[in-house]
C-alpha cells in the first residue's frame, strides 16, 4: 500500500513536470509548421522555413535585438544596485531596515499593470519622453528586487567560517572579500543576473505601457498576435528557450562536479575550520 | 524566483553585522532607484486619480481634486474587478493542489534528482510568457482532444473551451504555477523529515500526518505561493486577452485600455489605485502571520 502511494507521487509529480512544458513543446512543434493562412495554430504541413530565415518578417529580428539591448542594459544596472543593497541587507546594521525591506519586497508584490501604470503617470506628468529609456528605467526597477533576493539568499548560505578562516591567515578586508567573500558569492550574482535578463527580455506589461513607439520582442508578439504570429517568433523564442536551458544546465553540472572533486567528507571540513 | 529556495548546504548563521556608513553607501543608489521610480509613480497615480478633464479636449486632464472618479470608475467596472478576484482565486487554489504534489517530492523523495527538478520547474519562465499562453490557444483549440475529451463527458456548458472563462482560469493556473511551487517547496524543505517518521511511528494514519504535521509545517509556504500566485493573476490581462471572450475581461484589461486606448488616465489611475490598495490589504493581512523576512 505504502510502495504504491509513494509511486503515486511520483507519477503525479512528473505529470506536473510535464504539464508545465507542453505549451512549450508547442511552440517548438509549431516552429516547424508552415500554417495554413494567417494564424500559426494547428499543424499543417512540415517546414524549415523559419528557420533558415530567421529574419524573414520584418520587424521580428529589429525587435528581438531590441529587447536583448534592453535586457543587457537593465540586468547590468540591477545586478550591481542590487548586489548592493543585499550585501548592506546582511552584512550591515543600519536604521530603517524594515522599511528597505518593505520597499524591496513590494515591487514583487504588485500587479505589474498596477507598477505600468503609475510609472507611466510619473512620465506623463514629467512630460517625459517614452522609449528605451523610459523601458530600461522600469526594467531595472522591477528587477532590483528578485536580483536583491537571490544574491541575499546566497550570502546568508554562506559558512561565516570562511571568512574568518582567511582574517585569522591574516588577510585584510579587501584581500579577503576579493579572494574569499567575491568568488563564493559570485555564482549568486550570476544566477540573480540572469533571473534579471529573463524578467526584462520577457515582459510585456510594463513594457508596453512605457514604450512609446519603441517595439520589444513581446510588444511585437502582442502586436502580432491579432493578425497572426510569424512562425519565425516561435523559432526565436524556441532558441532563447534551449540557449537558457544550455546556460542553467551547464551551471548545474559543473556545481556538481565542483562539489564531487572536492570530495571532502563534511566531518573533515568541519575540524578544518575555525569554531566560531 | 530562484530567490525563494533556499540556500542548500551550510545552515545559514547570522555573520557578525557592522554598524558604519558603509552600510548606508551600499543602499543609496538602489533604494533612490526604487523610491524615485517605485514609490513616487504611487504619488503621481493618486493625483492622477484625481485630475479633471479639460472641456473639449479628449485626453487632457487638469490637476484638480475630484473624488467622484472613484465611484464612477467603480459603479462603471465593478464588475471587472470581482471577476478578477474570482478568476485569480480559483485558479491559485488549483495551482496549490497541482503544485503540492510536486514541491512534496522534490522536498522528500527526489534525492539526487532535486537540483534538477527545481531547474525543470524554472525552465519554463526562459520561453516567452506570450507565446506560452497563446500556445494554450492550441491544446484548447474547439477539434482539439482535450475540448473533445470534455465535450464526450458532457462537462462544457458551451460545448467549448477557449474564448470562455474556463480558458482564462486554465492559463492563469499554467502560468504562475511556478510561483506556487517553488515558495512551497523552500517551505517543505525546512521540515525535519524525522517528525513526519515520529508521526508514522506514533500510528498516526498518513492523512493523519499530512493533517497535523506536514501541512502545518509548511503553512509559510503555502501563504507565499498563494500570494505570489494570487497578485500576479489578479492584475494579469494577457491571459483574458489571448484566451478569453470580450466577456471574461478583468481589472487589468480595463486599466490598459482605458490608460492606453482612451487615454482616460484618471480612471485607469483610480482603478489601479483601487486594486493596489485592496492588494495591500491582502498582503498586510498575511504578512502578520508570516513576517517579511520569510517572504524576501
Amino acid at each position: 500500500m505504502r510502495w504504491i502511494r509513494q509511486r503515486l507521487l511520483g507519477v503525479v509529480a512528473v505529470l506536473v513536470l510535464v504539464y508545465l512544458f507542453i505549451p512549450i513543446a508547442v511552440v517548438a512543434v509549431l516552429s516547424f509548421n508552415k500554417p495554413d493562412g494567417k494564424y500559426n495554430i494547428s499543424w499543417n504541413e512540415f517546414s524549415i522555413d523559419a528557420w533558415t530565415n530567421l529574419c524573414g518578417v520584418p520587424g521580428v529580428c529589429a525587435s528581438f535585438m531590441t529587447s536583448i539591448r534592453i535586457g543587457v542594459i537593465s540586468t547590468i544596472f540591477a545586478t550591481v544596485l542590487g548586489t548592493m543593497i543585499a550585501f548592506a541587507l546582511v552584512r550591515y546594521r543600519f536604521r530603517g531596515r524594515s522599511t528597505t525591506n518593505l520597499l524591496i519586497f513590494l515591487p514583487m508584490t504588485t500587479p505589474e499593470v498596477v507598477m505600468g501604470a503609475s510609472l507611466l503617470a510619473l512620465f506623463l506628468n514629467l512630460r517625459f519622453p517614452l522609449g528605451e529609456t523610459t523601458i530600461i528605467i522600469a526594467h531595472i526597477m522591477f528587477t532590483i528586487s528578485f536580483i536583491v533576493v537571490t544574491v541575499k539568499a546566497r550570502l546568508q548560505g554562506m559558512d561565516p567560517r570562511l571568512e574568518e578562516a582567511a582574517r585569522d591567515l591574516y588577510a585584510n578586508p579587501q584581500a579577503t572579500f576579493r579572494y574569499v567573500t567575491f568568488p563564493l558569492v559570485a555564482p549568486g550574482i550570476a544566477g540573480a543576473a540572469l533571473l534579471g535578463f529573463s524578467l526584462s527580455f520577457d515582459d510585456f506589461i510594463i513594457s508596453f505601457f512605457n514604450a512609446g513607439t519603441v517595439v520589444t520582442f513581446p510588444i511585437y508578439i502582442w502586436g502580432a498576435a491579432q493578425r497572426g504570429i510569424p512562425v519565425q517568433v516561435n523559432a526565436l523564442a524556441t532558441m532563447v528557450f534551449l540557449a537558457a536551458m544550455v546556460i542553467v544546465l551547464t551551471a548545474q553540472f559543473v556545481s556538481y562536479r565542483k562539489r564531487k572533486a572536492l570530495q571532502l567528507p563534511p566531518k573533515a571540513l568541519e575540524a578544518a575550520l575555525p569554531r566560531s | 524566483m530562484v530567490a525563494l529556495l533556499p540556500s542548500t548546504g551550510v545552515k545559514p548563521q547570522v555573520s557578525p553585522q557592522k554598524r558604519s556608513r558603509t552600510g548606508y553607501f551600499l543602499l543609496l543608489p538602489g533604494m533612490t532607484w526604487l523610491a524615485i521610480f517605485f514609490a513616487i509613480p504611487f504619488v503621481t497615480l493618486f493625483l492622477t486619480s484625481l485630475q479633471a478633464p479639460v472641456a473639449g479636449k479628449s485626453g487632457q486632464y487638469v490637476p484638480a481634486f475630484q473624488v467622484s472618479n472613484y465611484p464612477d470608475a467603480l459603479i462603471e467596472y465593478w464588475p471587472q474587478f470581482l471577476k478578477s478576484f474570482i478568476y485569480a482565486g480559483i485558479a491559485t487554489a488549483l495551482a496549490l493542489l497541482i503544485a503540492y504534489p510536486l514541491a512534496y517530492f522534490i522536498a522528500f523523495k527526489a534525492g539526487r534528482w532535486r537540483a534538477l527538478m527545481l531547474v525543470l520547474v524554472i525552465a519554463p519562465s526562459f520561453a516567452s510568457f506570450l507565446l506560452r499562453t497563446y500556445a494554450w490557444k492550441t491544446i484548447l483549440a474547439d477539434e482539439g482532444f482535450i475540448t473533445s475529451f470534455f465535450n464526450a463527458l458532457h462537462l462544457l456548458p458551451d460545448d467549448r473551451i477557449l474564448n470562455t472563462s474556463i480558458a482564462v482560469i486554465a492559463g492563469l493556473t499554467y502560468n504562475f504555477l511556478p510561483f506556487m511551487i517553488l515558495p512551497l517547496y523552500a517551505a517543505l524543505e525546512k521540515v525535519d523529515p524525522r517528525l513526519i517518521e515520529a508521526s508514522n511511528d506514533l500510528y498516526a494514519s498518513a492523512f493523519t500526518t499530512f493533517r497535523k504535521v506536514t501541512w502545518p509545517l509548511s503553512l509559510p509556504g503555502v501563504v507565499a505561493g498563494t500570494l505570489l500566485t494570487f497578485i500576479p493573476a489578479t492584475g494579469d490581462y494577457i491571459n483574458a486577452e489571448l484566451l478569453g471572450s470580450t466577456q471574461d475581461r478583468m481589472i487589468g484589461n480595463v486599466i490598459q485600455t482605458n490608460f492606453i486606448e482612451f487615454r482616460d488616465y484618471p480612471t485607469a489611475s483610480a482603478l489601479s489605485f483601487v486594486l493596489m490598495a485592496v492588494i495591500l490589504v491582502l498582503v498586510f493581512t498575511y504578512i502578520r502571520r508570516a513576517g517579511t523576512e520569510d517572504l524576501v
